[in-house]
């Protein structure tokens, strides 16, 4: 069993006791304990079922590499599934559940998948559920959805309920990892004066050191690191943050940081996350290394744990996982281990060691305490369902046969250590085989390259494949001072500490054990603990031609779970390597992308959620609208009332009465939101004859025409009114959406393309408010405002004019897109609500009443005004609309002038605008198609024709709507038909686009 | 006569740093050549400044001052109540030049956010190295604010003005309250 130890506990306050509870069971911990640590102390070895066999699983590890113990952790709007229990500090209450087990984790019914397991091999689900199609939905969906998987998602009606948020940073430099060699390379970089963030993504600072040991000139390293830490305490230019992971390193320098601040602590105030987004000149990432597991039959038995792991529980928590340990090796490090057990009073059965000399110092030291070691011995297997129960061990050089059995419940294994090389990589750095010590290290003459073709990233410590504390110090401490340097500073000479520890033997690489295991036995050994891969899966991909790494991985999964493989990389391309006959180095890596561990969405998105989810843009009158029952519909950003709503109304209602007030009495239309930019300059004519189909340069002072855009390519692009302000100066009106793009648009030409006209560009959008004040009553409401003329003879139908309206200074233009008499208004933005309640206040003796978006579009609609987004879509060009009028035949170029002479421009096939009118009066489904003869090459009907804009008219009493028709202008009267999507089809007849009021008598008076 | 108001009418906000919305504020976009001498002395004139600002500046007394916004665009700042009557005599003075002189006073809203972490919570928000190093009084950036363009200064207190637009001024009033909710002052800058 695994059980609390009265001694050790580096980590852990016994005076502060914690109470949580995991899978109902309320459990005791301490302060400083994490998850995986107080599971073990309760004696919870097993802590999950696996995603495909759903055997059952233990921790395996102490920290981020963990690939088994992942929980549910939290209830209601604060559950998460797949959280690492390694890596989660212990609090008070905290609540955690297993995952992937039905019904219960100790009885499981999906275990019988183990039994199944020769007929589940690696690439089953393409090999097997190809044929036949309905089985999908009805029998292979279902049952996967059944077995596999990691975690529930949260509840659909949970709600997040924490606070997220990002936060930029810049500094010289960046050290990722806050164990010795961290501290290190911080500490010789801040020396030089340059700016450094250490960040650590645990809760204490010396990393491994500690449980390792060793000393620092001579004194304890637990000593140096608190020396080291209180010193980069006190110097100003060092900034250090725990629990803050370096997540990705990106192009120039660019690197995230994700900070836990509440997860330890959920009652606490603030956010929870915190997303650094970090630019550094240089970024030294140490980032220690991982240790690999040992390939051999039943390594995932819970109570079989990585030997550093197993330290780690003794040293930092004071937790053994066991009374009776094996210990599996092929290297030095494990006897630590040990030896850790051993003096806590574990009693450790065996060191099975697989080098055939066995090891060195650690070795002896062990054997002087008693440990029995077996050199050139192997585990051949583990027994024990829900736990470890015994161990079958044999020779290493063999089949696994002539067997020994142990009786243990738990093995400590160590297959070597592998550099986390994760963050070098991210960006580019590569990696070089080590022979000696069968890791794969960053290549220091390859690493990721800056923006000045100089390496950005360093490496420091056992991240660079420098594993004994001698060699970590002096890796580090140059690593400072070359991070220093290239980041433009001048690194401070000076001794660097000098680490001592016990040396080691050499490592002998062992990629399955025992080395020629036969078939059984492989198809026990876990390569990829958390999706479920075995050795014979990796052979069985060989066998069937996969000879790259990333086909292999995918095809079999490896690696690609949310651990991303930490554990199961190196041991699995190993074994593809041995099966392909090829060299591990030639068999290469699979890409290492950021983040290092899962982070949170909440973190990705920062402040973004709730109110703040995205900016909504609001006129002036924006809260009148609200308070006046407006429906909104949302408009680039922009909200604008699509209907104004009274009580008991309809939205088809109040759309009805505000068009029909519109056209007898008054309407008022917030038009604010329109684009309005000015552009000036003594080029400023001929620009606009470029950017516009019609001529700009001719307009008089004081007049207004219409204008079309186009790109380069020829498509309509906006469309609106401009006016001439002066001699030098026009105003532009732009569509709601088009207003930020057009003038980028118009900058990108003149930065770009004409940088020597002299034209000037600024965006007035927000300046005004513009009101639109629509109907027979227009004039007379704004002569009872009193102030300028505004007859028909002082300002004619498309001319402007500054002056005043009532108390407001005013500019009026004479347009209009309904097609009654009209006057847009344009006051100052910070007068706008007085404005509209002024005007509002004076309608009320003419009918007044504010119309939205939908009247708007339905009194277009009856004067046949296209509407950019309605009538276009991109692939629509102005003589498609009947628009050739407004295409100036005299100007030499324009934006898509040379674009619509091309062949399909002016092909006569192409569709055109024509209004439609229902034989029976009803209103077209929006978008519908319209069908002519025959059939297409994929058995469709063909069409002819679709709708473009589609309403019903209260002034007509029927529906109206517009469209583009093959050869539409030649077919008026023809009869079409326009399939529904529920069987229906309606019958419309090709008529005028223009069905209210053709000779414009109403606006014009 | 109706006053004009500002977008949100002065609201504010006490969190690890104080957020309040200021009130109307004249603003003259001016697009011209930054080199020319006439535009220099029109400008001057104008803000009651000594000269132009540098890149990244800004010169600022009170409600008068000149913002550096691009190699050929300057943000003045003027009482709201005298912008007509400084555009008209800047436009006239500029009269021989290639400029553009418009009144944006209206098309904008401004903030103002003071405290020790006044600086921590613009760095949550605009991608701006903030640090006491980098960003002093004086200091200008023309940004963006999570997902709106805006521009700040830092003032001789070493609070920030933030200069949005109007139409997303209750947005950015609600993401500084975001940003300095109680609890998540981050103790680097």
């Amino acid at each position: 069993m695994s059980t609390r130890l009265p001694s050790h506990g580096r980590l852990i306050d016994r005076s502060a006791q914690v109470t949580f509870t995991f899978n109902g069971a309320t459990m005791r911990g301490y302060a400083g304990d994490t998850l995986a640590s107080a599971l073990l102390a309760n004696d919870r070895m097993m802590v999950g079922r696996s995603f495909k066999y759903h055997r059952p699983r233990g921790v395996v590890a102490s920290g981020a590499e963990e690939p088994n113990a992942l929980v549910g952790l939290g209830q209601g709007n604060r559950f998460e599934p797949n959280q690492r229990a390694t890596t989660t500090e212990l609090f008070d209450g905290l609540t955690a559940v297993s995952q992937n087990h039905w019904p219960s984790l100790d009885f499981d019914i999906g275990a019988v998948n183990t039994a199944l397991a020769r007929f589940l091999p690696a690439g089953f689900y393409y090999k097997m559920f190809i044929h036949p199609q309905p089985f999908w939905k009805h029998v292979y969906e279902p049952f996967i959805r059944k077995s596999a998987g990691l975690g529930r998602a949260p509840d659909s009606e949970a709600r997040d309920a924490d606070t997220y948020e990002h936060f930029h940073v810049q500094t010289d430099i960046l050290v990722i990892g806050g164990g010795v060699a961290g501290l290190l390379a911080a500490r010789n970089a801040a020396l030089s004066g340059a700016r450094v963030l250490l960040i650590e993504q645990t809760a204490h600072w010396g990393g491994r050191a500690p449980v390792d040991g060793g000393t620092v000139d001579g004194a304890p390293v637990d000593k140096f690191v608190e020396q080291i830490v209180s010193e980069l305490e006190t110097m100003a230019n060092v900034t250090m943050r725990l629990r803050c992971m370096g997540a990705g390193v990106y192009d120039h320098g660019y690197a995230l940081g994700y900070e836990r601040l509440t997860d330890h602590d959920p009652d606490a105030p603030g956010p929870r996350h915190r997303l650094w987004r970090i630019r550094a000149r240089r970024i030294v990432t140490a980032t220690g290394a991982i240790e690999r597991p040992l390939s051999f039959a039943g390594n995932d038995v819970p109570g079989v744990m990585l030997a550093g792991a197993m330290r780690d529980y003794v040293v930092n928590w004071g937790v053994a996982p066991g009374r009776r340990v094996v210990v599996a090796t092929n290297n030095d490090d494990a006897y630590r281990t040990a030896i850790t057990l051993k003096q806590a009073g574990v009693d450790v059965v065996r060191v099975l060691d697989a080098r055939a000399a066995g090891g060195g110092a650690l070795m002896e030291e062990a054997r002087s305490l008693g440990i029995r070691v077996d050199p050139g011995r192997a585990i051949a297997k583990v027994s024990g369902g829900k736990r470890v129960k015994k161990v079958a061990i044999c020779n290493q050089d063999g089949i696994g046969g002539a067997r020994e059995d142990l009786s243990c419940d738990a093995v400590a294994m160590s297959g070597g250590w592998s550099p986390v090389v994760h963050l070098w990589s991210h960006c580019g750095g590569k990696l070089a085989w080590d022979e000696d010590r069968a890791h794969f290290r960053p290549d220091p003459d390859r690493p990721p390259l800056g923006a000045d073709g100089r390496g950005f990233v360093v490496t420091a410590g056992a991240a660079s494949g420098a594993l004994a504390l001698d060699a970590v110090l002096d890796d580090a401490a140059a690593a400072g001072k070359a991070a220093a340097k290239a980041a433009g500073h001048s690194p401070r000479r000076g001794k660097t500490p000098r680490g001592e520890t016990t040396p080691e033997a050499a490592m002998e690489p062992v990629w399955l054990m025992p080395a020629r295991a036969d078939t059984p036995l492989r198809m026990k050994s876990w390569l990829d603990f958390q999706n479920d891969v075995k050795v014979s899966d990796v052979q069985l991909a060989a066998r069937e031609g996969y000879e790259s790494v990333e086909h292999t991985k995918r095809y079999t999964t490896l690696g690609m779970a949310t651990d991303q493989g930490k554990l199961s990389n190196i041991n699995g391309l190993a074994i593809l390597a041995d099966a392909l006959e090829a060299e591990i180095p030639k068999v290469g890596t699979t890409t290492f992308r950021p983040p290092y561990t899962p982070i949170s969405m909440g973190a990705i998105a920062g402040e973004a959620r709730g109110e703040v989810f995205q900016p909504i843009r609001r006129t002036p009158m924006h809260d009148w609208h609200e308070r006046n029952g407006a429906d909104w519909e949302p408009v680039g950003h922009w909200r604008r009332p699509f209907t104004y709503l009274r009580p008991g109304e309809t939205v088809h209602d109040a759309v009805n009465r505000e068009v029909k007030n519109t056209r007898e009495n008054l309407g008022l239309l917030d038009a604010s939101t329109l684009g309005k930019l000015v552009v000036k300059g003594p080029d400023a004519g001929r620009f606009l004859d470029m950017m516009y189909t019609n001529m700009m340069s001719t307009l008089k002072v004081g007049k207004c025409r219409y204008g079309l855009m186009c790109s380069e390519n020829g498509f309509l692009i906006d469309d609106g009114v401009v006016a001439r302000i002066d001699e030098d100066t026009w105003l532009c009106h732009t569509t709601t959406g088009g207003a930020e793009h057009i003038h980028a648009h118009m900058e990108e030409w003149l930065q770009t393309e004409w940088w020597d006209w002299k034209v000037h560009v600024a965006n007035l959008t927000e300046q005004y408010a513009q009101v639109a004040v629509v109907g027979p009553n227009a004039r007379k409401v704004l002569e009872t405002l009193g102030g300028m003329d505004l007859s028909k003879e002082a300002l004619a139908f498309m001319e402007w004019k500054d002056g005043r309206i009532g108390e407001f200074d005013a500019r009026v233009y004479r347009i209009s897109f309904s097609g009654e008499l009209s006057y847009e208004i344009a006051v100052p933005a910070s007068k706008g609500q007085a404005f509209w309640d002024a005007l509002i206040e004076a309608g009320r003796a003419f009918g007044v009443m504010p119309y939205g978006t939908e009247c708007l579009h339905i009194l277009r609609a009856e004067k046949g005004f296209i509407m950019i987004g309605d009538e276009t879509d991109g692939t629509v060009i102005p003589q498609d609309l009947g628009l050739s009028w407004a295409i100036s035949k005299k100007k030499e170029d324009f934006l898509g002038k040379r674009a619509q002479q091309r062949s399909h421009m002016t092909d006569p096939n192409r569709w055109k605008l024509v209004g439609l009118e229902t034989v029976d009066g009803s209103v077209l489904p929006d978008g519908a198609y319209a069908v002519g003869e025959g059939v297409n090459a994929n058995g469709q009907r063909n069409t002819v024709g679709r709708v473009t804009s589609t309403y019903h008219s209260a002034n007509l009493g029927r529906g109206i709507a517009m469209g583009l028709v093959l050869n539409g202008p030649d077919r008026m009267g023809e009869v079409l038909e326009f399939p529904g999507t529920d069987g229906t089809v309606f019958k419309a007849k090709i008529v005028d686009p223009v069905v209210y009021d053709k000779d414009g008598e109403k606006q014009n008076v | 006569m109706s006053d004009a108001v500002s977008a949100l009418g002065g609201v504010s906000f006490d969190g690890i740093a104080r957020i309040e919305e200021c009130g109307l504020q004249g603003m003259i976009t001016l697009r011209g050549d930054l080199s020319d001498q006439a535009l220099a002395a029109a400008v001057t004139r104008a803000t009651g400044q000594k000269k132009l600002p540098e890149a990244n500046r800004a010169r600022v007394a009170g409600e008068s001052g000149v913002c550096w916004m691009s190699p050929d665009e300057l943000l003045l700042l003027v009482p709201y109540e005298e912008v007509g009557g400084r555009l008209e005599a800047l436009v006239a003075a500029l009269k021989d030049s290639h400029a553009l002189a418009v009144n944006v006073s209206d098309a904008r809203a401004v903030f103002r956010v003071t405290g020790d972490a006044a600086r921590e919570v613009l760095a949550k928000l605009a991608p701006v190295d903030l640090s006491r190093d980098a960003f002093q009084p004086g200091r200008f950036r023309r940004t963006r604010l999570a997902q709106v363009p805006a521009a700040f200064w830092m003032e001789e207190d070493e609070s920030f003005r933030i200069v949005c637009f109007r139409s997303v001024a209750d947005y950015v009033f609600k993401l500084l309250k975001v940003a300095a909710q109680p609890g998540s002052k981050v103790g680097v800058l």
